[in-house]
């Protein structure tokens, strides 16, 4: 007669998310230990779609770097080339005309707008729900099309130039940017009263997953997870760059530090970035969009070189240590997924693992930008 | 005990709206295309891979700089020249004539840079996305001959 087996009771198993795990976005590995249905300890291992951007700029010239930028995140990726720009004119001293400068902003706003409208969808998607996620690709579709016909491309931009932009936007794009605007103030309180409001959705993230600001400090995250733990920080207002003084805007800040409150602020920031794009397509100068004074091929002075600007997941920074040559010597990426992502193993102790899913969520990773 | 009912109460409301959006959202116009059926027409910007411009007598434009394939960041331009004697004005010239004129498009990100280095206009995007194949080789275009094809 055989005795059925006798579990310890502090036996715990392994838990593989990932490399490949449908729930997750992109080839993530998070190696769980869990006690049935909670996790004693999380680890996260990157690496699977690593692909040397920092040393690919190393050893290309400063323009042939360009394509590389909006390969990080590929859904916000004019935010990430608007950095690299800068912080070359900077370092080379190239005045930008204003109203390229107003075209970038615009450009990047509508670029955080489809970026958090797709990153609802597939957090919704996440949680179980699907009729949002069409109703969002619906709404970015408009955006993406805007941006076609301006950058020519649909994802992996190359529209801005050191010293202004590829080419210039046409009466089309202001019109359909000033009809997208009411439009997509229209389908936000959709999403309030189909979504936010749902009863399922706030059990499961309401007090969920507690972030605290400590927390977001010790690890460096940054964007909507700090602001979402009452950390009042946006590289737009902190640190200003491009137009954006000029721009009218709040930054929205959630003290809950719970996954709902990560989610309030992306809801609430797109509202902010429609605001920044009716004000820039009122105030937008005439005038060329192409620096006149402009070296043909750039070379940086010798120096340490830094630029920080906000994308849709946080704060990007990129630097290049220059020793006057026609490339950088070093250059190096800040991402801010890649910090956002480190406090997951630390607060997703404890948790239920469908909690977890949904805090992962709410952390809005892009698994190449964290690789890079 | 009243938190409880209020719960269910408030939560069935909440399900009762959102179950009304999406009826809303059934009965409004598809906007999908179907797409082998249907196709889009691309803007005008859109950037396909590269072709070679003609002149006006069909030959390339291009007089093999090769501005472009050194300014291309992944290397997917190769080129090559051969030297011509012509007459101009009864005098005997040689000319530099482009041979080659080869496209990795596999390795090509669209970046744009070849087609702003060209200081003669001879390259530019095409409007081309229908490239599903199987087969790498596929994607490595002559683009010379494909000027021959479109002249003939
Ligand atoms: S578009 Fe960019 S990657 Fe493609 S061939 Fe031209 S320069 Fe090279
Ligand atoms: S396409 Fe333009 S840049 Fe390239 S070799 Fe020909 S003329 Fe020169």
């Amino acid at each position: 007669m055989s005795t059925p087996i006798q579990l310890r009771p502090d036996e715990t198993f392994i838990l593989n998310v990932g490399p490949q795990h449908p729930a997750t976005h992109g080839v993530l590995r998070v190696k769980m230990e869990m006690d049935g249905e909670y996790i004693v300890k999380s680890e996260t291992v990157l690496g699977y779609i690593h692909r040397m951007h920092e040393k690919m700029g190393e050893n290309r010239t400063y323009a042939q770097y360009l394509p590389n930028l909006s390969r990080l995140d590929y859904l916000g990726a004019l935010g990430y080339t608007h950095g690299h720009v800068l912080a070359i004119e900077r370092a080379a001293g190239i005045e930008v005309p204003e109203r390229a400068e107003y075209i970038r902003a615009i450009t990047v706003e509508l670029n955080r707008v489809a970026s958090h409208l797709f990153w609802f969808g597939a957090f919704v998607m996440d949680l179980g729900g699907f009729s949002p996620l069409m109703y969002a690709i619906q709404d970015r579709e408009h955006i993406l099309d805007m941006l076609e016909a301006v950058t020519g491309a649909r994802l992996t931009y190359c529209y801005y130039r050191f010293g202004g932009l590829y080419n210039d936007i046409d009466d089309d794009f202001i019109e359909a940017a000033k009809r997208f605007i009411p439009r997509m103030r229209k389908s936000l309180k959709k999403y309030a009263a189909l979504v936010t409001g749902n009863i399922i959705f706030q059990k499961r993230l309401e007090g969920i997953a507690p972030v605290s600001a400590e927390m977001c400090r010790k690890y460096g995250a940054t964007g909507p997870v700090a602001r979402g733990s009452g950390i009042n920080f946006d590289v737009r207002k902190n640190e200003p760059y491009s137009v954006y003084p000029e721009f009218d805007f709040d930054v929205p800040v959630y003290h809950e530090c719970d996954s709902m409150a990560r989610y309030k602020v992306r809801m609430d920031e797109m509202e902010q970035s429609l605001r920044i794009i009716e004000q820039g397509l009122e105030k937008l100068p005439g005038g060329p969009i192409m620096a006149e004074k402009k070296p043909k091929n750039i070379k940086l002075p010798v120096g340490d070189f830094y630029q920080a600007v906000e994308t849709a997941r946080g704060s990007f920074g990129i630097r290049i240590v220059s020793d006057g040559d026609k490339n950088a010597y070093r250059l190096k990426l800040r991402s801010p997924t890649y910090s956002n992502m480190h406090l997951f193993d630390e607060a997703c102790e404890g948790m239920l693992i469908m909690d977890a899913l949904a805090f992962m969520g709410s952390l809005d990773l892009v698994i190449p930008e964290m690789d890079r | 005990m009243g938190g409880y009912f209020s719960d269910i109460f408030n939560g069935s409301k909440s399900l009762l709206i959102g179950m009304g959006i999406t009826f809303r959202e059934f009965f409004k116009p598809t906007v999908t295309v179907q797409y082998p059926y249907q196709t889009l027409k691309m803007s005008a910007r859109f950037r396909g891979h590269i072709e070679l411009i003609a002149d006006e007598e069909g030959n390339p434009k291009c007089v093999a700089c090769g501005m472009c394939q050194r300014a291309c960041p992944s290397g997917c331009i190769s080129l090559d020249s051969v030297s011509v004697d012509i007459e101009v004005d009864g005098k005997v010239k040689k000319k530099k004539v482009l041979s080659k004129y080869d496209l990795d498009f596999t390795k090509c990100s669209l970046c744009g840079q070849c087609v702003e280095n060209c200081n003669f206009g001879a390259i530019d995007f095409s409007k081309e996305y229908n490239l599903a194949s199987t087969r790498k080789e596929d994607f490595h275009f002559n683009l010379l001959k494909r000027l021959e094809e479109r002249n003939a």
